[in-house]
């Protein structure tokens, strides 16, 4: 085993040790205690970082720029092969050395906000679910690879959201969050069994030719291209929450503040921008894809901006201020500016997870000085107010207090008609098995929970 | 033939059947459950030995040793193959499982006996190739599920219809195929009929009905067992796949695509349990189908890795309801239940099963579901995207219902409802399968190509002058 495959195993299995430490003694019902996890984190992302950082080191000394490090198959029969591989280049490098020091920041931090909090345990064991998935994800070598990362960051962000689950509110916006993210999963899916049919190749070297990144050529025609990149298109819009799914990102900050800074503002957010430098040499093979791109951005960036404005709450200022900065560095993928987009990942991700850190505290900060001064600290005047007549101004209001109105669009527009189809069916269905069995067929309706004795169960 | 080395079939279904004497003798029904139990086990470690001991043969088929019933019934009657070799201890597990978590509670009303004398004629069901013998053994396991049913005094009717066209068909179309010799092909009529009795059986919408009034009347246990299993797609593989011409397969693959996406866009509208898991439960087991009329040898692996996948994690699924259901009283998807403050185990355990079901990346389903898609998608692009929206539903709908289970309220009771003994082995039995499947699946698709690269030479055999009409498969342009 040389010396990058043996760094290379420590980084992908650091965040897998830390999974299986958390996870396993609390699936037999003996979870470990917090000293325990807070180590066990602490020894897990010092080992993951420490190890990405000599790879770059070594990289950077011998001048390698692509280390490709071949696991081997994890299935293979005839005509089928599942292969793990993962790539160390200029895009998975940073992104991983960002994700354990975001990681590692988080860890530290929550280990004293959520001590003694009844979900102490379960907290980590998603930050473990997601930390293995942003490793997947930042190395994948192979789409599957990528697609099985992409899918454990969905779901510990999903229940991240929905962490104090005795509340109604958070679970309904963990599940909120979890359909766009289901959408944005089934539309990797399809790209990548899509580029399967049309390639033969699931490795991103077959996929998107030898040289290292940002250098690759893709092998599509502009027609193909098109087609697959939408799609994956709409998957980095699903989990970057652009438009039309941006609804689901103040949403998510339901979750407990260490969640919201790494998952929605520092990291999570960023992976839909990721997916897209990865497949960058796709995008370039279609100027339409990359006009749809920059488009994309630029709509969410200017509607994230004005939302920003008018949110009642510090935390959603914040996630759509994160939102804004995305959108801008999706346009600069599409503008073909890859290193700055790559750059501007970093800087946004580091800032925001100050910021979202923070804000409890600046909260209590703004209180005191206002306290101090005897009145409501004012915001500074903006020209728009002198520009823009106030009949637009309120729209402009309107439209950012609502949002865009997209959630509003895609419930009146998408999810209700969806579901009623289906409402309608099964009342049909009732109709039909009433029908057969000569009276009523569905007991469901009016059981009541049965009086069984449960104490029997003790 | 090869033989096995002892008669594990012959004795994995008299096991049961003479445990089914045993417990319908006994009064006490905790006695009852254990010596159940005691009977489950041995016969799952008969079929677990029938299935090792078939795969250090290295041969196709294999019969048992001793063999007392060939003589009478025919070669074909008790055989062990690629195909069956791994569901029939799949079988023999689901039922121990299910009776290991029957709680207290349910014990006086789930008959032990009859869930014996059920395992015995699904193990038999799953060991046999004849023909008619596979008739007869499909039309009698739908008697136990109607005779509890009428025990009960529930309605039967709807049940008792849709089984009664499913065996009818069954018939007519055999007799039919057999009256027209063993020739390459057969008429449209007489395979039309065997396609529209597996679709009853699988329950391909409109003929799904019978499955939600079975899961709204019959107990959990049954229903679940009478279901899981998954018959209807072992007689399209035996019955139908062999002698069915590409319109027959592409038939019962469209309607079974379109089952896929409708029972899952049901299950998202479902306001009870039961009946969500059974839309849950219909979507999958049409995927399965999908996979099977494929036809081609990654789709049939993919198909045949859902099939085991789907077996164990919604059975478990299916069993975390059921416990659920124990404590609780039928439940209500229309409002919130917040049970995980109680059973955070189970909660867990659904939340895992649910998304194995749906293929989620560690389990083993993920593969499976991989594979189908890529099948799929070699022979129809549009049949791949509608299984990935299908699969994308089950999802949702699987969070969902833990979110209305587990969460959004606080569930206040006086007593402890935390897992029981039998509950939490059955879990973590299930669990243990499940992840290590998926940490490390190549042993189980290997096994699975095989049984695919078997149901393929025996349709070419049978159908030698058609070939697929996509032959061209990713295979053939990999390295």
């Amino acid at each position: 085993m040389d010396y990058y495959q043996l760094l290379g195993i420590i980084v992908v299995l650091a965040p897998a040790v830390l999974l299986v430490g958390i996870g396993l003694p609390a699936m037999f019902d003996r979870p470990l205690s917090e000293t325990q996890i807070g180590r066990l984190t602490q020894v897990c992302v010092v080992g993951g970082l420490l190890a990405a950082t000599a790879i770059l080191a070594a990289m950077l000394v011998w001048g390698d720029r692509h280390v490709v490090i071949e696991v081997g198959n994890w299935v293979v029969i005839p005509h089928y092969h599942f292969t793990v591989k993962f790539v160390f280049d200029r895009l998975s490098v940073p992104f991983v050395m960002l994700s354990f020091l975001l990681c590692g920041t988080i860890g530290a931090f929550a280990n004293v906000y959520m001590h003694r909090e009844m979900g102490y345990s379960r907290f980590f064991l998603y930050f473990a679910v997601f930390l293995q998935g942003m490793i997947l994800t930042s190395l994948a070598g192979t789409i599957e690879t990528l697609f099985a990362g992409w899918e454990l960051v969905g779901l510990s962000s999903a229940f991240l959201v929905a962490f104090f689950q005795e509340r109604p509110g958070p679970v309904r916006n963990g599940q909120r969050v979890w359909v766009v993210y289901r959408v944005a999963d089934a539309a990797l899916l399809t790209a990548a069994v899509a580029l399967h049919h049309m390639t033969g190749q699931g490795d991103f070297d077959g996929l998107m030719g030898a040289e290292s990144w940002p250098f690759g050529v893709a092998h599509l025609t502009s027609g193909q291209a098109l087609f697959v990149g939408s799609l994956l298109l709409v998957a980095a819009a699903g989990k970057s929450a652009l438009i039309p799914f941006s609804g689901w990102l103040p949403r998510a900050m339901e979750g407990p503040t260490p969640s919201s800074a790494i998952f929605y503002g520092a990291l999570s957010v960023h992976l839909g921008a990721f997916l897209l430098l990865r497949v960058s040499p796709i995008l370039e093979l279609s100027p339409l894809l990359c006009a749809m791109v920059v488009v994309l951005g630029l709509a969410t960036a200017v509607l994230a901006a004005i939302a920003s404005r008018v949110q009642a709450d510090i935390k959603s200022a914040l996630s759509f201020a994160c939102l804004t900065q995305i959108g801008i560095i999706v346009m600069e993928i599409g503008l073909g500016l890859r290193y700055i987009a790559l750059m501007h990942i970093i800087g946004h991700a580091c800032l925001r997870t100050l910021q979202f850190l923070r804000a409890p505290t600046l909260l209590r900060d703004y209180s005191v000085m206002e306290n101090a001064i005897g009145e409501h600290l004012q915001p500074p005047k903006s020209i728009w107010e002198r520009l823009l007549p106030t009949n637009l101004r309120t729209r402009i209001y309107q439209l950012g207090l609502e949002r865009g109105y997209l959630d509003s669009c895609l419930m009146d527009y998408v999810v209700g008609p969806f579901l009623s189809v289906f409402r309608w069916c099964d009342a049909m269905e009732r109709k039909w098995t009433d029908f057969l069995s000569g009276g009523e067929s569905r007991e469901s309706d009016h059981v009541r929970p049965h009086q069984e004795s449960v104490e029997e169960l003790i | 033939m090869m033989q096995l080395h002892l008669p594990w079939l012959e004795l994995s279904i008299l096991i049961p059947l003479a445990g089914a004497l045993w417990v319908s003798r006994l009064r006490d029904a905790a006695v009852a459950r254990k010596a159940a139990l005691v009977f489950g086990i041995l016969a799952l470690v008969c079929t677990t030995s029938a299935w090792q001991d078939f795969y250090t043969l290295h041969v196709d088929q294999a019969h048992d040793r001793w063999d007392l019933i060939s003589p009478y019934l025919g070669p074909e009657f008790l055989v062990i193959d690629a195909l069956n070799a791994p569901l029939l201890p799949m079988a023999a597990l689901l039922y121990l499982l299910t009776m290991t978590a029957t709680a207290p509670t349910k014990i006086r009303r789930f008959s032990f006996s009859a869930a014996l004398i059920s395992e015995a004629i699904l193990l038999s069901t799953l060991s046999c190739r004849d023909g008619w013998g596979l008739i007869v053994l499909l039309a009698v396991g739908t008697l136990p599920p109607l005779w509890e049913l009428r025990a009960r005094k529930k309605p039967t009717r709807v049940f008792a219809i849709h089984m009664a066209l499913f065996v009818g068909l069954l018939a007519a179309g055999w007799s039919m195929v057999e009256w027209e010799g063993a020739g390459p092909t057969h008429s449209m009529f007489a395979v039309g009929l065997l396609v529209a009795a597996v679709l009853v059986r699988s329950g391909i919408a409109p003929l799904h009905c019978w499955m939600t009034d079975l899961f709204e009347h019959a107990t959990f246990g049954t229903a679940l067992l009478f279901v899981t299993p998954m018959v209807g797609a072992y007689a399209a593989v035996r019955l139908v796949l062999p002698i069915a011409p590409h319109w027959a397969l592409h038939g019962i693959g469209f309607l079974s695509l379109a089952t896929t996406v409708y029972a899952a866009g049901m299950a998202l509208v479902q306001r009870e349990a039961r009946r969500f898991f059974c839309y849950l439960f219909l979507s999958h087991s049409a995927l399965v189908l999908v996979g099977l009329e494929i036809a081609t040898p990654i789709g049939l692996t993919g198909a045949l890795c859902v099939w085991l996948s789907v077996g164990l994690a919604l059975t478990g699924f299916g069993l975390s309801l059921r416990s659920l259901e124990a404590r609780t009283g039928r439940l209500s998807l229309a409002d919130y239940h917040g049970l995980y403050v109680h059973m955070p185990t189970l909660g867990s355990f659904f939340l895992l099963t649910g998304l194995a079901s749906v293929g989620f990346p560690g389990t083993f389903g993920f593969v499976g579901t991989e594979l189908l898609v890529e099948g799929a998608v070699e022979a129809f692009p549009l049949v791949g995207m509608a299984v990935v929206f299908a699969t994308a539903l089950n999802g949702v709908a699987v969070v969902r219902a833990y979110f209305m289970m587990f969460g959004g309220k606080q569930h206040v009771t006086t007593v402890k409802l935390r897992c029981l003994l039998g509950e939490r082995w059955a879990i973590m039995g299930l669990a243990l399968l499940i992840l290590g499947g998926g940490l490390y699946p190549q042993p189980g698709v290997f096994s699975r190509q095989q049984a695919a690269l078997e149901i393929m030479e025996t349709r070419q055999a049978l159908l030698p002058q058609k070939s697929h009409p996509h032959p061209t498969t990713i295979a053939e342009r990999l390295p």
